[in-house]
């Protein structure tokens, strides 16, 4: 069509069963240039650019290379045509050199064995290449996460790829490493790769790329010029849906003066002087992207993770849990993000799961009290109406919302005062949520308090009373009810204050 | 309603084994089945199901203890120690070896939960290094020359049924319980089957490990007592290669390797398995070093089965 772009991805469309995770994207990248890919969590980011690797197959839609039409990839064929992507998690060998890891899978080899003083010389030259100092004998696992990253990137050019796909590559770096990572990748640019980049840091955005593209709820939404564009704008696009999904309603009821849970300056697990209030009834929603620091604040709150410094004050009392034993006898619960190896024991019965907690409470010189453990099971299985043929079912035979229930089963069972849910409809159908979201209702008008950690962000601010944002392990903002706005979120998600400030000097 | 017939039948399918492993027996020798052999198996298999109800807890999460029988010598030679040559009671030196093995237990547990090194490096230490403490003890001679009394636990009989077949008795019956009725065997399973989630259910795996650890010190302590009063001296090699034994069993009654699954009524198939398959193959002349061919081959028949059991549920 166009012999302008170097990749063209048209129409892209991949279907799970009972979701749509992309719907018919498109999205072209010229020669030498930066295109930014952006989006909420979940937009869809990450399903597109494994359709390039070859991870995903896409349902339809159609990938052109260089004019070469392709209706999936392999990653074999992705490497073949050029195109790498540097994830998250690196394909380094710790134990090998740098050189070596250059060459991995492909070393050059004297007859039988492999030539290491030559790989070790080019090694030295594409370091060389990209301005970076690194010596390619050196161990990986001796290098800080920025070199090896560094190293990612050579291989990926000493492969000849023609398109460079990073996802999120600042969020495990130094401000200093993300800097000299900016470098390379302006001077690939210069040396005419194509770069695809994922960051939700919009700062990064704006200072590295050409021209943006904003993904939302996995539908293609515009392509912008970078410098033609500014940050509202950008959030705007990214949270711009119409809110269309509904809530059960709920009658406040919220007890000010009585402070169940207060974090005084808590540090520890990523997290940095987090501070503030829960009132008894509250459902206080913790907002921010993935990797804010949410599920690691509800760690500590659980006794899950150490606490560094600062205060946690459990009904009028400094609390210091140690272990989650701790949190749940003084009446803390965690409903996890991964329910499946976190929440459930999907091996043990549905009576099992609930009495777990509480074994020791029912029991008597360490004997069950049988009679007891049956019928607390069934009084919750009643109440949260978990729908399974028994109680002796195992849990992994239930749906994810029967699970989930379960789960919550177990907490009501132990008495809990402050339920903390961590993503707590995530995996689960939609006539299901709608129940759990009664649920936790049901439970708020019962006296208890709730955590609410979620990203979805319709869900959060349609189930919250307030909402609390952070952003790489800070409070950034607080809004109350009245407040509520996606963009105010995405802002304060997107630790915006600093680029606001960047703006406002340039001018615009 | 089919799978469940069938479920039911694969939860039994060991006993299958041991009837048509009986049955064979019994048609090719004479000898087999009659009540004075049928009493010695029992009397053999006495030390294997003891020391397996603690092996059994220990393969429930997905542990394993490799110093079984090094405990069951220490134990053999410590227990005769204090008898013969540092003048305790015949009470006090069982209940001091008994703690012992506790002891060796703890430390097993120490290692595995607080240390973290792999359960099969740890107790292998340990075997390694009782194994050598029994010789330094004994000076690599037996010890014997017990009060006659002593001779009861190993060698009595309450009416027709020898002593230690009721001790093993018990244990099943202990071990079941624990199992059953109390939260331990709850947590057991629990942590068998997810740690983590365990931990985030409030149980404290790591007390649990500790637990475990000892207890499986304190059964394999309690088969060398029974062992030493039957073999009436105490050798320091007596319990060696015993774990292997016993892991077989367990493993052949259906407790899964991988964690979280298993029965301790299944666990008795295992052991009269062994049991007769040891008597059968002495009573046809078959040789020791075939015998441990043989062995070998039902540990991977036991535990590939298991395997294939836990891919499917992959599936």
């Amino acid at each position: 069509m166009n012999n302008e772009y170097v990749m063209q991805l048209q129409n892209i469309r991949k279907e799970y069963p009972g979701v749509v995770a992309l719907k018919n994207v498109s999205l072209e990248i010229k020669k030498g240039e930066i295109l930014a890919l952006i989006g909420e969590n979940g937009a869809g980011k990450s399903t597109l650019i494994k359709t390039c690797s070859g991870a995903v197959i896409p349902t339809s839609g159609k990938i052109m290379i260089n004019g070469k039409e392709f209706s999936s990839m392999t990653p074999q064929l992705a490497s073949e045509n050029g195109i790498a992507i540097i994830y998250q998690e690196f394909n380094n060998v710790g134990g090998l050199s740098a050189a070596e890891n250059l060459f991995l899978g492909h070393p050059i080899k004297k007859g039988f064995l492999i030539d290491k003083v030559a790989m070790e010389k080019e090694a030295e030259k594409a370091f060389k290449q990209l301005n970076i100092n690194i010596d390619p004998k050196v161990l990986v696992k001796d290098l800080t996460v920025g070199y090896q990253q560094m190293i990612e990137i050579a291989k990926a050019i000493q492969q000849d790829a023609q398109v460079l796909v990073m996802d999120e590559p600042s969020a495990p770096l130094t401000t200093a490493e993300v800097e000299s990572m900016f470098k390379v990748v302006e001077l690939l640019r210069a040396k005419g790769v194509s770069i695809i980049y994922i960051s939700h840091r919009l700062d990064e955005i704006f200072r590295l790329s050409d021209r943006i593209v904003v993904l939302r709820d996995g539908e293609y939404i515009k392509t912008l010029t970078t410098k033609d564009t500014h940050v509202e704008e950008l959030i705007q696009l990214m949270v711009g849906r119409e809110l269309n999904e509904t809530y059960p309603p709920r009658n406040s009821c919220i007890d000010k003066n009585k402070v169940v849970l207060e974090l005084n300056k808590v540090c520890g697990n990523g997290d940095r002087d987090i501070s503030f209030k829960l009132h008894k009834g509250e459902i206080l929603g913790l907002g921010g992207l993935v990797g804010a620091g949410r599920t690691e604040l509800a760690q500590i709150i659980f006794g899950a993770a150490k606490k560094e410094s600062g205060q946690i004050i459990f009904n009028n009392k400094e609390i210091d849990p140690k272990t989650p034993r701790e949190a749940i006898d003084i009446g803390i619960a965690l409903v996890p993000e991964d329910r499946k190896r976190h929440g459930a024991l999907l091996q043990t019965s549905v009576k099992n799961n609930i009495n777990m907690p509480i074994y020791k409470r029912i029991s008597r010189l360490s004997v069950i009290d049988s009679k007891k453990e049956y019928e607390i099971a069934k009084k919750y299985k009643e109440e949260l109406v978990i729908k399974t043929p028994n109680l002796n079912q195992i849990v992994k035979n239930l749906s994810g919302g029967n699970q989930q229930k379960v789960i919550l089963g177990k907490w009501l069972a132990a008495n809990s005062e402050l339920i903390i849910f961590d993503e707590p409809t995530r995996g689960i159908d939609v006539g299901a949520k709608y129940e759990i979201y009664k649920l936790i209702n049901h439970l708020v008008e019962n006296g208890k308090t709730i955590l609410l950690i979620s990203s979805e962000m319709e869900e959060l601010m349609g189930m919250s009373d307030r909402i609390i944002v952070l952003a790489e392990g800070n409070i950034t903002g607080e809004l109350r009810r009245e407040e509520f706005d996606q963009t105010s979120i995405m802002r304060l998600a997107s630790a915006m204050k600093e680029v606001k400030i960047k703006n406002e000097n340039t001018g615009s | 309603m089919k799978t469940q017939v069938l479920n039911q039948l694969k939860e039994k399918a060991i006993w299958f084994v041991f009837v048509i492993l009986f049955i064979g027996f019994a048609i090719a020798n004479e000898r087999f089945l009659t009540m004075n052999n049928m009493f010695t198996i029992a009397r053999q298999v006495s030390m294997y199901g003891i020391a397996a109800i603690g092996m059994t807890f220990v393969i429930l999460i997905a542990g394993i203890d490799l110093s079984t029988g090094s405990i069951i010598t220490i134990v053999n030679v410590v227990c005769a120690y204090l008898m013969v040559n540092s003048g305790f009671s015949m009470t006090a030196a069982i209940i001091c070896s008994l703690l012992m093995a506790t002891l060796i237990g703890l430390l097993n547990g120490f290692m595995v939960s607080t240390i973290g090194i792999p359960a099969i490096i740890a107790t292998f230490a340990t075997q390694t290094i009782f194994e050598g403490a029994a010789y330094l003890l004994s000076g690599g001679t037996p010890v014997y020359g017990f009060d006659e009394r002593f001779k009861v636990i190993g060698q009595g009989y309450v009416g027709p049924i020898p002593v230690p077949v009721i001790i093993m008795a018990c244990c099943f019956i202990a071990g079941s319980f624990i199992l059953n009725k109390t939260y331990f065997g709850r947590y057991f399973y629990a942590v068998g089957g997810n740690e983590e989630a365990s931990k985030l259910s409030g149980i404290r795996v790591s007390f649990i490990k500790y637990l475990i650890y000892s207890l499986s010190g304190f059964f394999a302590g309690l088969a060398g007592i029974v062992m030493l009063s039957r073999t009436n001296s105490a050798q320091p090699t007596a319990g060696k290669g015993y774990e292997f034994d016993v892991i077989t069993c367990v493993v052949l009654g259906g407790v899964s390797v991988a964690g979280g699954y298993g029965k301790i009524s299944n666990v008795i198939a295992g052991v009269l398995i062994i049991g007769i398959l040891t008597n059968g193959m002495v009573l046809l002349n078959v040789s020791s070093y075939t015998q441990l061919v043989v062995k070998g081959i039902v540990l991977i028949l036991a535990v590939g089965f298991d395997c294939i059991q836990q891919k499917r549920k992959l599936i």
